[in-house]
């Protein structure tokens, strides 16, 4: 068995990509992303307003005009900061995992996707000629991976619009003469390090690439069993990172994988890490890179304040005893609560303070996660402080979204379905029999919710009743303009502030000292802001993934128990196996762009299921010695379920009695 | 080079060699083979055995015990109510709850927090969230009759807090042994057939279902899969339905009928699964007829019922959920297409709660006509008795039954036509003028039904509960006689013992062995009629006989089984030219220029030096063992390592991580099967270590 990374990935927007080789024979690519990080090269607006000024211009003719500019001002080669002009004024382009194009389609067979954001690079795929393998994706992430695909198509829509039919033969940027012209920088991304990465780029999916995708993708729930061809039982388990992401187990009759995606142990609002049922796989492949940044924090403030210290002991001292499974998973959990409740308020407070000094605030969101939280907290914050301000959420698919979200119990945290299930017991309804009348009138159906203690999970349908929140499709509908008020917080995609309405609503407010701008990690800052400059406007980065500390992953591994663990070569210095509770199994490391054997089972043996039947019949002879004896094998060996058996064949028996009765007279 | 002390000795060799035997030790097989009479399933029948009601089966598969369903009898009130516990011998490992029908789910506040059960609890996520509503409105009925329960409302949260909810299709261990997965069942939402499988033995416990898709669910679904026991339900054990549309047709007209003539409709229902159903129609027909006379609703029950049916949307059927496009939960305007009004956008909804209510009570008079739909059904008492008892006596009213009625009740007395007067209370009376229609809109799968899903399953024994006695063993005598299978209608507190066949018993096999017993191995041979295999007679049919399986065999050494193909085994034999010993072998890579490198350091060369090396390392790490040198093969007990030159040696293990055939060299072993832990250790310890 081989694995090959062919991205390490960066965050949570951009999940690391592999591929499994033969596997049972099979070979498994796992997610397939797409880089949105890289449209950071790109420049959403023209690099002076005084261009746009010029109205007649046609749109081809302007992008002419932006390549001729652009052209002189790097023939100059000015060693200056880094300015909007040096971007690419072009349709957006879209930067796949690199290398998966080298990739066959049709010798791939199975396709799993971890998240949903492990799942945009697919219509790319999936209408690559030959493409035929199954691909195997959660039901609620199938579902949110359809709307985000949407959303990019509408959001993308504006630039084909503006930069009118495509040209043939690609677009100027890609051409060599032009590559070399690029900034430093802006070539790393383009190109890659190495420059191998020029490939990669597309234009964009279309709708019908999107449907045809997503009608080839087989959707399964939680711990339900998918089978491959018989032989490779797949499963998707709960990650607690974002509604419908898992991990998944691989069990086939050679060997059982677990790969590890992107975990939290305690969600706010998605289901949690089931990790109980991950245990006793003999090769776990660590695909998670999210804790690396946060190791250097862990080695420089192993004091700080952010821990009760007990919790940081008992995870010290833990082992992997039964006794103490409760306990080590009762610590595990309670510090992923603690360190994200902690980071919203921090958010929140950010908030309120540029939006009480008539500031407005610009959340681009990227976790649905997130979005949902802080969708419930700004609401009561502001209404703890009187002040009116109204929360608008501006996306093609943010109704669809957060309906979404409140009528899936089975994706949702523990917390979160025990408020979908009200105990009618509060309501005497025997006392008022209530009537409603079944007319056309479209009615608060959200106060009727309310009123009887039907709670949604998600409170953010509250605040759309009250009119706190307001969703609308677009930012040009005719129902947020008569809206319209500042100051205001507006939640709105894209977070790489290269598309959607976020572009519009930065220019707008780049220039306002008291507005903030909520950025995600994962984008560079300085490429990501350079076209809305001068930037007056407050900026917060901040990564919202709760930091899991060093020991945390050293627990979780005795919990899972591998014999070979594979890891990303970046953790090679950061994770110290010297510890000799952790010495029970082999550490391996894998390099992006390298292929990595990974070797078989020790032993070489495979279990074989015979049929009691069929094992009842066999004509045992003794060796010589008492204690071993043997026999001739007989019947049809079938892989079921990832298992091999043996069960009594029909041919041998039915269409040779005579020969079968010779041989048991040979034998006997 | 090395070879083996003896070579090619071939399974044709060893079955020659063979022909009398010492006996089999029978000790031996019988560790092995699986114990006779097999353990299998064992159902103890609590309730819901020649009966509908109390529906209760404590299934043993395999040793491990589930309880199915914990529900309880309507139509009695004595101890009958409830199923019998103290038959059940032994700790529970777990209790799982089809539908929140109180007959299937009545029991639970009882058993959990009166009998004490405390063990795991499995229900899927609608059942729920909507049990506890059943459970705590059957309490205030009951209250309201006087009647005091074994639970109380307490008891009811305290027991659906222990409630595991599950999703379908979702693969649940309980223990290290039990396994358990919902399949939709489509009786009601959230209905499940659940799968059990412990070990080999494997079973489907249906609770009640439909085979036939509603307006507002879908129909049974689940996987062929390999069943020892089918227990279903059989409430239409003989019953062939007709078509559905035959009785909507005429519950549509009934109403319409009423409507135009300016009479009023009462229909009397539970509030949750009918009440839906016949709305979506009555909706779809209001809209179709462009009618505009009001619809009512009458229920606190209904009212919450809704609110789950929009949450849990995704288990109604796929009409409704394709329908209600999520965007148009937000933007109502644009909802009319939605079939599921009642739960989106059509309630007229007034604040005040008492204004509603004294509305109310002058409505049930007002003139013009209406349609309402009002709790509880068979008009057993609650609002429905009491708007009865005021439209009863105009001609031009219609009460509409949409169910069967339980003996003893009004509704019942009305269906059969018995009713002409009726006490409204002990000095006045009212007579009964309005004009009646009792419809079967039942959920349960008729006897086709029950007959698809058996052949579908195909399972090797059948049992019925939850109908009636008679039907039932017409029913049983169907399936035995139609389609062999065994089938049993125990009573309550009867047990059914089956045994289970599809067992397995375990054995250890190579990947050469899997590799060579998959790949076609065909042979011809001319079949003749006189019993001769091999015949030259070309007049007999040409015979395409594939014997994979027969080139390998399948050893037995201290009750460990191990399969091997005939290749990669060699027998070494004594003085008699009988076969002594079996010898197991591997060949497997190590990089050379490490060893090169450990026999540089040793200042030595050459093959013979590798050994040397090999031996020191072995010594080194196994030092309780003697490792012996010599010369040509190292040798630790019967484990006997060499370098292997031979470049097609089929004991080559076909995985080769990490090296290249470049650069590496094969070391070869073999051994005995009683040293086979010590040929494990060394040569994971050599691949580790080199």
């Amino acid at each position: 068995m081989k694995l090959t990374c062919l991205s390490s990935g960066s965050g949570y927007q951009f999940p690391p990509c592999h591929i499994l080789e033969d596997v049972c024979g099979f070979r498994i690519l796992l997610d397939c992303p797409l880089d949105l990080s890289a449209l950071s090269v790109f420049s959403p607006v023209p690099p002076d307003n005084d261009f746009v000024s010029d109205g007649k211009a046609s749109y081809n003719s302007a992008r002419d005009c932006f390549a001729k500019e652009q052209e002189i001002q790097k023939r100059q080669k000015i060693e200056t900061p880094l300015h909007a002009k040096d971007l690419i004024h072009d349709e957006l382009w879209y930067k796949t995992v690199k290398n998966l194009h080298l990739w066959d389609p049709s010798s791939i067979d199975v396709v799993l996707i971890s998240s949903v954001m492990g799942m945009l690079g697919l219509p790319f795929l999936t209408r690559a000629e030959g493409f035929s393998a199954k691909i195997y994706v959660t039901d609620a992430a199938a579902r949110l991976a359809r709307l985000m695909m949407e959303d990019l198509i509408a959001m993308n829509m504006e630039y084909q619009y503006f930069y009118g039919p495509r040209e043939s033969g690609g677009p100027h940027w890609m051409r060599w003469e032009e590559l070399e012209l690029l900034r430093p920088e802006l070539k790393k991304v383009v190109v890659g390090k190495d420059g191998t990465e020029l490939g990669g780029w597309l234009p964009l999916y279309s709708s019908a690439d999107v449907m045809d995708c997503m009608r080839k993708v087989q959707t399964l729930k939680y711990a339900e069993t998918a089978c491959y061809n018989g032989t490779l039982v797949l499963q998707p388990f709960s990650s607690g990172s974002e509604i419908g992401s898992c991990n998944w187990t691989i069990d086939g009759p050679k060997r059982n994988i677990t790969w590890l995606s992107c975990s939290i142990f305690a969600s706010a609002h998605a289901m949690n890490f089931d990790y109980g049922a991950l245990r006793g796989r003999d090769l776990v492949l660590y695909s998670d890179k999210q804790f690396l940044p946060l190791m250097d924090e862990v080695q420089s403030n192993d004091a700080s304040s952010t821990i009760p210290s007990n919790d940081l002991s008992s995870l010290r001292c833990c082992s992997a005893d039964k006794d103490d499974w409760k306990k080590l998973t009762e610590s595990l959990l309670s510090t992923d609560e603690i360190l994200e409740k902690e980071k919203m308020d921090f958010i929140c407070s950010c908030i309120l303070q540029s939006v009480q000094a008539g500031g407005s605030v610009v959340i681009p969101y990227n976790r649905l996660g997130i979005l949902l939280q802080l969708l419930e907290m700004i609401p009561v914050l502001l209404e703890s402080l009187a002040a009116d301000v109204p929360i608008y959420v501006i996306s093609s698919m943010a109704a669809e979204l957060l309906a979404f979200t409140n009528v899936i119990p089975e994706w949702a945290s523990k917390p979160r379905q025990e408020k979908a299930y009200l105990f009618g017991l509060s309501i005497p309804s025997s006392k008022f029999e209530l009537h409603f009348e079944v007319s056309k009138v479209s009615s608060s159906f959200w106060m009727f919710l309310q009123m009887f203690s039907g709670e949604p999970m998600f409170s953010h349908v509250d605040f759309v009743n009250k009119r706190k929140l307001h969703v609308f499709s677009a930012i040009h509908s005719p129902e947020l303009l008569t809206t319209w008020q500042e100051p205001c917080i507006i939640f709105a995609p894209h977070w790489s502030l290269r598309l959607g309405p976020v572009v519009h609503l930065l220019r707008r407010w780049s220039g306002d000292e008291n507005s903030l701008l909520i950025l995600e990690d994962g984008v560079d800052p300085d490429i990501a802001l350079l076209p809305f400059k001068p930037l007056e406007m407050k900026v917060l980065q901040c990564s919202f993934l709760p930091e899991r500390r060093l020991p945390k992953v050293d627990c979780m591994l005795k919990l899972l128990q591998p014999k070979i663990l594979v890891l990303p070569d970046d953790l090679k210095e950061k994770l110290d196996f010297s510890n000799p509770s952790l010495d029970s199994f082999s550490v391996l490391y894998y390099t992006e762009g390298e292929t990595l054997s990974l070797p078989s089972s020790p032993e070489g043996t495979l279990d074989l299921e015979i049929a009691s039947v069929l094992a009842e019949r066999f004509a045992w002879q003794n060796l010589g010695r008492q204690d071993v004896m043997y026999t001739r094998l007989e019947g049809e060996l079938v892989m079921e379920q990832g298992k091999f058996r043996l069960l009594p064949g029909i041919t041998s028996a039915d269409s040779h009695p005579s020969k079968n009765k010779e041989m048991k007279s040979d034998a006997g | 080079g090395f070879s083996y002390p003896d070579t090619d000795l071939d399974l044709d060799l060893l079955q020659s060699v063979t022909v009398q035997p010492p006996a089999p030790t029978i000790s031996l097989l019988n560790s092995w083979l699986p114990p006779s009479p097999v353990m299998g399933i064992e159902c103890l029948v609590l309730g819901a055995g020649q009966e509908i009601g109390k529906s209760c089966v404590v299934v043993t598969i395999n040793g491990k015990r589930i309880m199915f369903d914990c529900g309880m009898h309507l139509g009695h009130s004595d101890d009958e109510r409830y199923p019998d516990f103290s038959l059940i011998d032994g700790s529970l490992d777990c209790v799982v709850i089809t539908h929140f029908h109180l007959d299937h789910i009545g029991a639970l506040p009882y058993f959990t927090e009166v009998i004490g059960y405390n063990g795991p609890i499995y229900m899927t996520y609608p059942t729920k969230a909507l049990a506890p509503l059943m459970l705590e409105d059957f309490l205030r009925i009951s209250v309201g009759r006087g009647v005091e329960e074994k639970f109380t409302a307490d008891d009811i949260s305290a027991c659906m807090k222990k409630v595991t909810p599950i999703d379908l299709k979702q693969n649940i261990q309980v223990g290290k042994d039990l396994q358990i997965r919902a399949y939709y069942a489509g009786h009601v939402l959230g209905a499940a057939m659940v799968y059990a499988k412990v070990g080999d033995a494997s079973m489907v416990y249906t609770g009640d279902y439909n085979m036939t898709p509603d307006r507002h669910l879908g129909a049974a679904q689940i996987d062929p899969l390999e069943l020892d026991l089918v227990i279903t339900e059989s409430t239409y054990a003989t019953t062939v339905r007709d078509s559905k549309h035959a009785s909507e047709r005429k519950f549509l007209k009934a109403v319409h009928d009423c409507v135009v003539a300016g009479g009023k409709v009462l229909i009397p229902t539970f509030a949750l699964g009918r009440a839906q159903e016949l709305f979506i129609l009555l909706e779809d027909y209001w809209e179709r007829m462009n009618l505009k006379v009001p619809i009512y609703f009458s229920s606190g029950l209904t009212r919450q019922a809704n609110i789950y049916y929009k949450t849990l949307m995704s288990w109604t059927n796929q009409k409704i959920k394709d329908t209600i496009a999520l965007q148009n939960a937000f933007n109502f305007k644009h909802g009319t297409t939605c079939s599921l009004h009642f739960s989106v956008d059509n309630f007229c909804w007034c604040r005040n709660v008492n204004c509603v209510v004294s509305f109310d009570r002058s409505q049930i008079n007002a003139p013009g006509s209406c349609v309402l739909f009002a709790s509880p059904g068979m008009l057993s008492g609650g609002l429905s008795l009491e708007v009865f008892k005021q439209w009863a006596p105009s001609k031009v009213n219609l009460v509409m039954l949409p169910g069967h009625c339980v003996a003893g009740t009004i509704g019942h007395k009305l269906a059969s036509g018995k009713l002409t007067k009726l006490y409204v209370d002990n000095n006045s009376q009212i007579e009964i003028r309005c004009k009646n229609v009792n419809l079967s809109f039942s959920a349960h799968t008729d006897s086709k039904g029950i007959m698809d899903l058996l052949k579908f399953l195909s399972p090797k024994h059948v049992m019925l509960v939850h109908g009636e006695k008679p039907r039932m063993s017409i029913l049983k005598n169907k399936i035995e006689s139609g389609m062999g299978i065994k089938c049993y209608d125990p009573p309550n507190g009867g047990v059914v013992k089956i045994p289970s066949v599809t067992v397995h018993v375990k054995a250890q096999t190579t990947d050469s062995f899997a590799k060579s017993c998959q790949s076609p191995n065909f042979s011809l041979s001319r079949c003749s009629t006189s019993g001769a295999v091999f015949s030259t007679d070309l007049t007999s049919p040409l015979i395409v006989s594939e014997d994979r399986i027969s080139e390998a065999i399948l050893f037995m050494d201290r009750s460990k089984a191990r399969g091997v193909h005939k290749e990669e085994l060699e027998l070494i034999g004594s003085g008699e030219g009988k076969p002594q010993v079996v010898l197991y072998g591997h060949c497997f890579p190590i990089r050379s220029d490490n060893l090169t490198k450990a026999t540089g350091r040793l200042g030595l060369s050459g093959n013979r030096s590798w050994l040397k090396v090999l031996a020191l390392e072995l010594s080194h790490l196994f030092p309780q063992t003697n490792v012996q040198n010599m010369g040509d093969f190292l040798q630790v007990g019967s484990f006997q390592l060499s370098v292997c030159l031979n470049q097609s040696c089929t004991r080559r293990s076909s995985d080769v991580p990490g090296v290249h055939a470049t650069t590496c060299t094969y070391l070869c072993c073999s051994w005995c099967m009683e040293d086979e832990k010590l040929a494990l250790a060394i040569i994971s310890s050599v691949r580790n270590s080199l």
